[in-house]
């Protein structure tokens, strides 16, 4: 063995190493490197702000709206906007999400239900729901009603799309198994189906909340006293930008906190996975 | 409980697949299907486990199952089909909760069925911690839990490699040694059906029908790995085979 080695060795001046080209395509997490870039733009646009080189007009100093939501935060007015924004978004998220996975199901399992639903769903899914606000507010009320079916509308297609899509996408030889063993209809769905799924549930409710947050923002556009829509609102409406840009982060951090759950419902439920 | 296949003919449309099939499946007793690709051995097979109706003909069961058997028709699938969010013993556990049996009464069956397939260790690892000779005799283990009167197998080696299907032969014997138990075993690989066939049905290519039904009269426990006796019924099959493997193959090319 050592002598075949010496001999490779020996070799090597004269042949030429092969070039490697394998590698690459296979992702892996390094969480510093995310923090790290958002630390160098906040760094350059507190640079650029301070020497004057990024005017005032266009972009706040990064300082100042921290400043600006430390005040937020002290005065109490923080947890009075995130509150009612935190509940209409879990409120409204849930009722669509669930509307979303159960009608995704009922589409990936019966050929009539998906005959009949799938081009209604593709009809409705290109509308900009903020488009049907005025008429929501008509048909729930002013109120928190027509807030959380703006936002459960959202939610809704995409959640929708993902779902039936993942059921189609479970391995049909498991579905057989269970067939093969006398497993009932409903075991085969519940053992079966669902788990199989969930990967592609899960990744799909990924965009419908980040579209959750987007649709909260509209929603308290109307009619909102308290909620981080409304704060933005009245920060752009008195063109006050450090406000503006409090709001824009503690979205988001929202944005950010949504996907580290869904990151951790993953890391839960998913091991299974190679 | 025996199995009779009475003159079973299919067609998918006007695509004829089998024509004619009838077999008669001892209790007690291993029938290997071998052919050509695509002469409708799995269609066969499905139509034994009741996922799928022939056109004409019918699959008649003789007798009724020992009363002990959960599933009396139990598949063996070529590619495992396990569940890989559930471990090992979950994976036996799901064909055993449908039949109401759960809690202590579920764990002395997993672990008798575990003990029976050498698996005792590995109750609760995931199918990707495991090879995939292992996978398989999970997928055995699952089948035995139910107490299958016949056990419907596809290609259940096709799978694996040279060395893990030698010592899973192996280990069938074994367990068939141990405890009888009836089988309909398809398979491309003419060694494995006469190292396990009691009987072997060759069928011709597609519409499959039946070439010969050749018995092998060496008990199980006695067939080793390169006995003379066995080459000869292999090299026979072989014979009856090659044609119609040439044929079906030229088919497939010329679509
Ligand atoms: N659901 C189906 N619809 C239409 N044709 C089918 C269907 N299932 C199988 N066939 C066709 O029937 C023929 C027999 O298929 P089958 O899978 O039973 O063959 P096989 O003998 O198991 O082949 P292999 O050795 O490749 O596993 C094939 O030509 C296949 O294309
Ligand atoms: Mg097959």
């Amino acid at each position: 063995m050592a002598d075949t080695n010496a001999r490779a060795k020996s070799v090597t001046p004269n042949g030429k190493a092969v070039a490697f080209r394998g590698g690459g395509f296979a992702p892996k997490p390094h969480r510093w490197v995310g923090g790290l870039v958002f630390v160098v733009l906040i760094l350059l646009a507190e640079w650029g702000t301070r020497t004057g080189w990024i005017s005032a007009l266009t972009l706040p100093k990064p300082s100042d709206v921290l400043v600006t939501f430390l005040q937020l935060y002290d005065s109490g007015l923080l947890f009075r906007h995130l509150g009612p924004s935190l509940s209409r978004l879990v409120v409204g998220a849930a009722i669509g999400a669930s509307l979303g996975i159960s009608m995704g199901v009922l589409i990936g399992l019966f050929s009539y239900i998906r005959s009949g639903l799938v081009p209604l769903v593709a009809a409705i899914f290109p509308i900009p729901k903020i488009a049907l606000l005025p008429l929501f507010v008509i048909w729930f009320g002013i109120g928190e009603g027509s807030k959380y079916a703006l936002i459960a509308f959202g939610t809704f297609t995409p959640t929708v799309v993902a779902t039936y899509g993942a059921v189609d996408n479970v391995d049909r030889t498991l579905i057989r198994m269970g067939q093969s063993f006398g497993l009932s209809w409903w075991s085969i769905v519940r053992k079966i189906v669902l788990p199989g799924a969930m990967p592609g549930i899960l990744s799909g409710l990924r965009i419908s909340l980040a579209i959750a947050i987007i649709l909260l923002v509209a929603a308290e556009m109307l009619g909102a006293e308290y909620g981080i829509g409304a704060y933005i609102l009245e920060a752009g409406s008195l063109y006050d930008l450090e406000r503006l840009f409090a709001g824009v982060v503690i979205l988001s951090l929202l944005g950010v906190g949504v996907s580290a759950i869904i990151g951790a419902v993953e890391r839960r439920l998913l091991t299974w996975r190679t | 409980m025996d199995i009779r296949l009475d003159s079973i003919c299919h067609s998918y449309d006007s695509f004829e697949v089998l024509r004619d099939i009838s077999i008669d499946i001892a209790s007690g007793q291993i029938v290997c299907i071998v052919g050509p690709s695509g002469c409708g051995k799995s269609t066969l097979l499905r139509f034994i486990g009741g996922l799928e109706r022939p056109t004409s003909g019918q699959v008649l069961q003789i007798g009724a199952p020992p009363a002990d058997s959960l599933n009396p028709l139990t598949y063996v699938f070529q590619d495992f089909a396990l569940l890989p969010w559930r471990s090992v013993a979950g994976n036996i556990s799901l064909v055993l909760e449908d039949h109401g049996i759960r809690g202590k009464a579920a764990t002395k069956i997993i672990k008798d069925v575990l003990s029976r397939t050498k698996l005792s260790d590995f109750a609760e690892a995931l199918p990707k911690q495991l090879s995939g000779g292992m996978k398989q005799r999970v997928a055995i283990a699952r089948a035995l839990a139910v107490r299958p009167a016949v056990m419907l197998m596809d290609e259940p080696l096709s799978a694996l490699d040279a060395q893990t299907r030698e010592l899973l032969m192996d280990d069938l014997v074994d367990l068939w040694t141990r405890q009888p138990f009836t089988a309909v075993y398809v398979t491309h690989n003419l060694a494995e059906a006469v190292r396990l066939g009691h009987k072997v049905v060759v069928l011709s290519r597609r519409p499959g029908q039946i070439r010969e039904i050749v018995s092998i009269d060496t008990p199980l426990g006695q067939r080793a790995f390169g006995d003379a006796d066995l080459d000869a019924h292999q090299k026979y099959l072989w014979h009856l085979m090659r044609d119609e493997a040439r044929a079906a193959d030229a088919e497939l090319l010329h679509g």
